[in-house]
């Protein structure tokens, strides 16, 4: 009988079984972590001594960790909550961008979108109220219009500079130059991103030469106030692929105060369990919050993006009995929204996607490298669940 | 199996697209078989005479189908001098009518033509007409369109002497599920032995305990047939078996890019989704076929599921290579592991693996 994987697998025993110690995942502070890792590495039979007092440690870091959240709050001055300000010229593709990343919209229809008069608000309930405003191009930062408060501005993450790249590119560099000085004179905690926009059908080789034209052009003058010091990102962005998600991804990344602990999680996973890369997704938007520290391509996140829409889809065809379910639901409850994913290649045997969901809102997708076979899939799983509490723990607040 | 002509060889089956120049035949033959998104179709230029392709289904069907250009002059001589050489012997024909044609009334003539030629050749084939590129009409207008042009249609359907059983309508467009759900039609209409797979599967799906067992094509994900047991029965989303063709076509196009390979070497071995509602698996059945299986979320019948469709794979092999099988004292270069004409003795402890039932057992009937 060929079976790919035995068929207690999927459940796996919280016992490990594995000859590498799946405990290396533990989440070690910063200080300790490389000779901690080593000294993992070296125990490669854990006896349930050891196992013991492997639970404490990782006990004892998860206090060391939340204290360590407590002590920081200069670094938590927003509540974690992505409030972006979108600004740029008449039809730079802000509403595009708007409606495309938060309201699902196909972005073939944007074309029928009408000019923006008013400020305009939406946000989506997703791993954290998350909000996009459009400002009218007729208006400037200062403009009382924009009924930006001062405690509006507090709540401010970031701003994003939109530029549309198939048009005249440099005509809203003063603009834009005059918004960012606005920012670092009053509120320096408030992010300023350029995304040079609508890069779609254009050569490789202009592309490239428009972004470093906008860079240069912004940073000179950004000197020339004497913001030189100011740090800006610059995207290239479009809807007609995943450069717009990749790029809304960075900037809400940049918003989030537990970002080191999620990607020192995600890395130590990684190379655990020998994955290649690792997203963490805020499931509806599939903007990710996290990521590994290896090299990043968009295509990988392209293939993991692409798969999240799987999973949705087919749960939304299937899940339909769930609603009528629920309140009669016992000791299953807990489990519900909880998914779990795969897939196998016929190609090469052992590459496969690993996803699983991780809260309600987030979901762990996983590129599996070489070597990261069937084999490991009980590691895998273990990990992947102490990563889960690992998770929640963090977003807990 | 009962009849005794049933699958013994190769079912050649001739089936007909035809329409006029621009109507969207070749688009669809590319979506549905070369592995095109629906954006790329720009890029295909009109078709001269008659394109040939040779598409194998479920081992023993070979779909032979003839992608006839619709540009008027070839039109002509297909009603002339290749009349009987292009209208004869044919099991299907496809024909399919833009909606947003600026011709109509033309395209009506062209119709009633290409029917009575089919009808003195072919009079006992089956027509599947496609009101195409719904996409272009507005939402609310669809469903009232769609009528009148059918009306319109059947009535010379009638006229050149079909019957209203040999005729059938389907919406389509490129751009949503509509085109797989027309072809699945088509290819269930085609299958020799629909009636005998779906019985297996039935037996399989009690077994199992499934939910639903949908059986896709590897190549087109068309979705060959489908079984649904009492629990999957209320599910709202009819549509639920294109749609998934649809998803599976897009995963792959996703897969491809991500790896560099063509579309059409993409093919993953087994995709499993587990959530607190339901559990999911598709996987390879026989050569040219994937099983979607549907299961109530409980791990370990998941698990025996899992193991059992693997199992059942022989059954299906063998049912699916008659052909072969026919022939086997010939070698056969591509045979695949797991994948026998013959069952051989397996050991019985392999298979108690759902309670002490014993899975999939002969399907004589
Ligand atoms: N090619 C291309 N076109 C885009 C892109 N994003 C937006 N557009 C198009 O740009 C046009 C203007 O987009 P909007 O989103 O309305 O622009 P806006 O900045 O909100 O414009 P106002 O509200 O008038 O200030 C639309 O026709 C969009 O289809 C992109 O990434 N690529
Ligand atoms: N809007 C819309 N356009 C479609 C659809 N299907 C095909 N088209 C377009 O129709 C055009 C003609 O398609 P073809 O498939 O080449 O037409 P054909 O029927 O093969 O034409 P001949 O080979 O000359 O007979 C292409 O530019 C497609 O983009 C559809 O469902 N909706
Ligand atoms: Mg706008
Ligand atoms: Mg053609």
């Amino acid at each position: 009988m060929h079976t790919l994987f035995s068929s207690n697998i999927l459940s796996p025993p919280p016992a490990p079984a594995t000859q590498q110690n799946p405990f290396e995942l533990l989440f070690n502070s910063a200080a300790t972590s490389n000779s901690t890792a080593s000294a993992s590495n070296s125990s490669a039979h854990s006896s349930p001594i050891e196992y013991n007092l492997l639970t404490r440690r990782l006990q004892d870091e998860r206090r060391a960790t939340e204290d360590a959240r407590h002590v920081e709050p200069t670094a938590v001055r927003r509540k974690g909550h992505p409030k972006l300000l979108l600004m740029g010229q008449r039809r730079s593709g802000k509403s595009s961008i708007q409606n495309v990343i938060l309201q699902k919209m196909p972005p073939t229809e944007t074309l029928y979108l009408e000019s923006t008069n008013t400020v305009k608000t939406v946000s989506m309930q997703s791993f954290a109220q998350f909000e996009m405003t459009e400002v009218p191009s007729q208006l400037s930062i200062e403009s009382p219009e924009i009924a930006y408060s001062e405690a509006n501005f507090r709540e401010l993450g970031t701003v994003i500079w939109v530029i549309d790249v198939q048009d005249d590119y440099l005509s809203s560099i003063n603009s834009l130059v005059h918004t960012a000085g606005f920012l670092a004179e009053n509120y320096p905690r408030v992010h300023f991103e350029v995304f040079i926009h609508k890069t779609d059908g254009l050569s490789e080789e202009y592309r490239y030469d428009a972004f470093r034209e906008v860079r240069q052009r912004v940073q000179d003058e950004l000197s020339d106030v004497g913001f030189g010091h100011r740090e800006v990102a610059f995207h290239q962005t479009s809807i007609f692929d995943h450069s717009i998600y990749e790029a809304i991804s960075k900037v809400v990344q940049r918003l989030l105060p537990q970002l080191p602990a999620l990607e020192a999680l995600l890395n130590r996973l990684c190379s655990t369990c020998g994955m290649q890369k690792a997203y963490l997704f805020d499931t509806a938007s599939k903007i990710y919050i996290a990521t590994d520290a290896s090299p990043t391509f968009l295509k990988d996140y392209e293939v993991c993006s692409d798969y999240v829409d799987v999973i949705v889809d087919i749960k939304a065809l299937y899940g339909w009995q769930q609603p009528a379910k629920k309140p009669a639901g016992g000791s299953d409850a807990d489990d519900e929204g909880i998914g779990e994913s795969v897939v196998t290649f016929e190609r090469n045997g052992d590459t496969y996607i690993y996803a699983r969901e991780i809260t309600e809102h987030l979901s762990l997708i996983c590129l599996m490298g070489k070597g990261s076979g069937i084999d490991k899939r009980v590691l895998i799983d273990y990990n992947v669940s102490l990563l889960q509490d690992a998770v929640v723990e963090v977003f807990k607040v | 199996m009962s009849t005794p002509e049933r699958g013994k060889r190769q079912k050649q089956r001739k089936v007909l697209l035809m329409g006029r120049s621009g109507a969207g035949k070749s688009s669809m033959r590319a979506i549905i078989f070369s592995n095109y998104v629906a954006k790329d179709v720009r890029r295909l230029g009109a078709t001269i005479d008659v394109e040939h392709s040779n598409v194998r289904f479920m081992g023993n069907l070979l779909l032979n189908l003839w992608d006839c250009g619709g540009q008027d002059s070839f039109v002509e001589s297909y009603l002339n001098n290749q009349r009987s050489h292009v209208f004869s012997s044919v099991a299907v024909m496809i024909f399919v009518i833009d909606i947003s044609s600026r011709e109509p009334a033309a395209d009506m003539i062209n119709f009633a033509a290409t029917l009575r030629a089919l009808h003195e050749h072919s009079p006992g084939s089956k027509l599947f007409i496609l009101i195409h590129k719904m996409d272009l009409v507005p939402t609310e207008q669809k469903h009232k369109i769609f009528q009148q042009k059918t009306e319109e249609v059947r009535a010379r359907c009638t006229e050149e002497g079909f019957t209203d059983q040999q005729v059938e309508f389907w919406a389509t467009s490129i751009w949503d599920q509509s085109l797989y759900r027309a072809w699945t039609q088509v290819l269930y209409f085609l299958v020799p032995n629909a009636a005998t797979i779906e019985s297996m599967l039935r037996k399989l799906a009690d077994l199992l305990d499934a939910r639903e067992l949908i059986l896709y094509e590897r190549t087109t994900c068309l979705a060959v047939t489908h079984i649904t047991r009492a629990s999957e029965a209320h599910n709202p989303y009819t549509d639920r078996f294109e749609r998934i063709s649809s998803i599976l076509k897009t995963h792959k196009h996703s897969m491809a890019k991500h790896t560099g390979m063509l579309a059409s070497e993409t093919s993953f071995a087994e995709m499993q989704i587990k959530t607190g509602a339901f559990m999911f698996f598709i996987t390879r059945l026989t050569e040219n076929t994937n099983l979607a299986v549907v299961m109530p979320s409980d791990e370990a019948a998941f698990n025996a599921a899992r193991v059992n469709v693997q199992l059942a794979r022989r059954e299906f092999a063998q049912f699916d290579i008659v052909e072969k099988k026919a022939a086997r004292d010939l070698p056969l270069p591509h045979r695949q592991d797991g994948y026998r004409g013959q069952m051989y003795g397996m050991d019985e402890s392999q298979y108690s693996l759902n309670d002490a039932e014993a899975p999939i057992r002969g399907y004589e009937d």
